[in-house]
């Protein structure tokens, strides 16, 4: 099983089961999972963000060889981010890149974040994007931060043809028009960790193609077995249920 | 505890089917290479047994009350859900009239009728209408086959003096109140119920059971605000499965004050229950959330109505 969304340290607001690089490798291997694409909660609102990302790098390859592959994070508002761009790429052999706009104070509708997408794509790395990290009701009263608004998305997307994109963390039932016009592209991907409603998965994957529907969890912010039993409630063929947790993923990375 | 209908339904059937589409995704897992089902107790791999405190008829396919419960019923069959608590019908006003309250409490009933041994129906009421819901609750509960009330949600909060009414309606047959609450850091609904609003209102009626549905949302507040009050349980319905809930919850309250709702259809059964069977909790502790709380709780009203508890 590839599980496409998983995070290495510290969550900012509280302690986690499994924000240990080890305890995180043991809860990943307890439920089968052979791979699991990386980011780092450090990555959010940390500025110096060449650290956080050796520091994942490290992390992944004393910790989880074989397992996690890392995903460094990458602020087009900081100065010089390009250098963290090449460093992600060709020291720490990462094959994509993580990125939180919301909390790097940026829309999509910016030039950087074209010029981030077009420098990715012709790195061929994966970019994943995601749409916030918690409910927006929820969030500590001093840190409040409102999802990305991913409308601008389509047309980026038809001036990138080597971009390969994955939203994390969105229920694209909110816009399913917006979604469906992303996945017909076939280079857009949504992870189901916050895909919701009863059957939600499976009525999604009619909606948008089960071909691009990863299996993400948002582990550990998140329980795993969440997103597990999504697949599950789904009623998935076995095809499908490959699909989800692992062909699509290997697919992506592999193109 | 065990409670068995008094009717003679498909209930064993829809049993076996369950199991078979158990096993049916076991076999789907083992070509993924997944993990096993996580809905069995880990010393035995009994199942646990799953009541669902928490279910809508919103948001789900179907043309009729009915059509929506089948569905349902086929999504809670695939995770082991043995009992659905519905209430609300298809509601999503957030100012409904007595009409539309009588309207979606009867569409509730035609779904339990439909699957009587899968479903129980909890009536819809408010304290904006204190009359008209105390007639509601004698159509409903008293002279029907409804076993408690809410989730309570629409118009005032449920601290109001109006709330009274119906709660001494609800001891009166010993069932309990579910009542929907939020914290959202940006600010409640005009009239949206708060846990403390929830708690102000337990403290009068010692004697009644409240279930805090949501916990608040944010529920690192919502289960300090009800910690001392002791005839309010934690609900963990409709929120991100955020690590955590059910570990302090339990640690806070103790397992016999937490209780499993999905708030499906517009939340997923898998997203809320994966909060309980991913918590490092015991299983012990498992079987009181899923089920077995929300069984004591009914026990007065089931036995009443003639089920064997």
């Amino acid at each position: 099983m590839i599980d496409v969304n998983v995070n290495l340290s510290r969550w900012p607001f509280r302690r986690l089961v499994g924000d240990e690089p080890d305890g995180l490798v043991a809860g990943l291997r307890k439920r089968n999972v052979t791979q699991a694409w990386a980011g780092t909660f450090d990555g959010i609102l940390h500025q110096d963000l060449s650290s956080a990302n050796e520091r994942l790098a490290n992390d992944c390859r004393r910790y989880g060889p074989g397992i996690l592959v890392p995903f460094g994070s990458i602020n087009p508002k900081l100065p010089d981010w390009q250098e963290d761009l090449r460093r992600c790429h060709e020291e720490y052999k990462m094959p994509g890149i993580r990125l939180h706009p919301n909390y790097h104070g940026y829309g999509l509708k910016d030039p950087v974040f074209a010029e981030l997408l077009h420098l990715a794509a012709a790195r061929r790395l994966v970019v994943q994007l995601a749409v916030c990290m918690e409910d927006e009701r929820t969030q500590h009263p001093l840190m409040r931060v409102p999802p990305v608004d991913l409308a601008p998305l389509p047309d980026l997307i038809k001036n990138q043809p080597g971009l390969r994109l994955v939203i994390l963390n969105s229920d694209p039932w909110h816009d399913l028009e917006l979604s469906q016009k992303l996945t017909s592209t076939g280079r857009v991907y949504f992870d189901i960790s916050m895909v919701e409603g009863v059957g939600g998965v499976a009525r999604l994957a009619r909606q948008i193609s089960v071909q691009h529907v990863l299996f993400g969890s948002h582990y550990p912010l998140f329980y795993f077995e969440s997103a597990l039993l999504k697949v599950r409630e789904g009623g998935f063929t076995d095809v499908e249920t490959r699909a989800i947790f692992q062909d699509n993923a290997r697919r992506l990375l592999e193109v | 505890m065990l409670i068995h209908s008094k009717r003679a339904t498909p209930g064993a059937s829809s049993i076996v089917d369950r199991r078979t589409l158990l096993k049916g995704f076991c076999a789907s897992l083992a070509v993924a290479s997944a993990a096993p089902p996580q809905n069995t107790a880990s010393d035995s791999r009994r199942p646990f047994r799953i009541w669902d405190e928490h279910c809508h008829l919103a948001s789900v396919p179907g043309d009729t009350p009915e059509e929506r419960m089948t569905a349902l019923v086929r999504w809670a069959d695939r995770l082991g859900i043995e009992r659905l608590l519905l209430s609300q019908g298809y509601c999503a006003e957030l100012h409904p009239t007595p009409g539309q309250f009588r309207e979606e409490n009867d569409r509730v009933m035609r779904a339990v009728r439909r699957f009587p041994d899968r479903s129980f129906g909890s009536v819809y009421l408010s304290p904006a209408y204190p009359e008209f819901s105390v007639q509601e609750f004698n159509r409903c509960v008293r002279d029907g086959p409804m076993v408690s009330v809410g989730e309570v949600e629409a118009d005032k909060r449920c601290s109001v003096p109006e709330m009274d009414l119906i709660v001494e309606r609800a001891a009166s047959m010993q069932v309990p109140i579910l009542q929907h609450t939020w914290l959202k850091v940006g600010g409640n609904e005009p009239g949206e119920s708060t846990p403390y609003d929830v708690v102000a209102l337990a403290r009068r009626h010692p004697e009644v059971q409240f279930v805090c549905v949501h916990t608040g949302g944010d529920w690192e507040r919502g289960i300090r605000i009800i910690r001392d009050t002791k005839n309010v349980s934690a609900e963990i319905a409709g929120s991100n499965p955020t690590s955590g809930f059910v570990e302090m919850a339990v640690r806070e309250l103790g397992a016999e004050r937490v209780i499993y709702g999905s708030d499906t259809g517009g939340r997923s059964f898998a997203s809320q229950l994966g909060k309980v069977l991913g918590a490092e909790i015991p299983d012990s502790a498992k079987e009181l959330i899923l089920g077995g709380n929300l069984r004591r709780l009914l026990a007065p009203v089931l036995r009443a109505k003639g089920y064997r508890v």
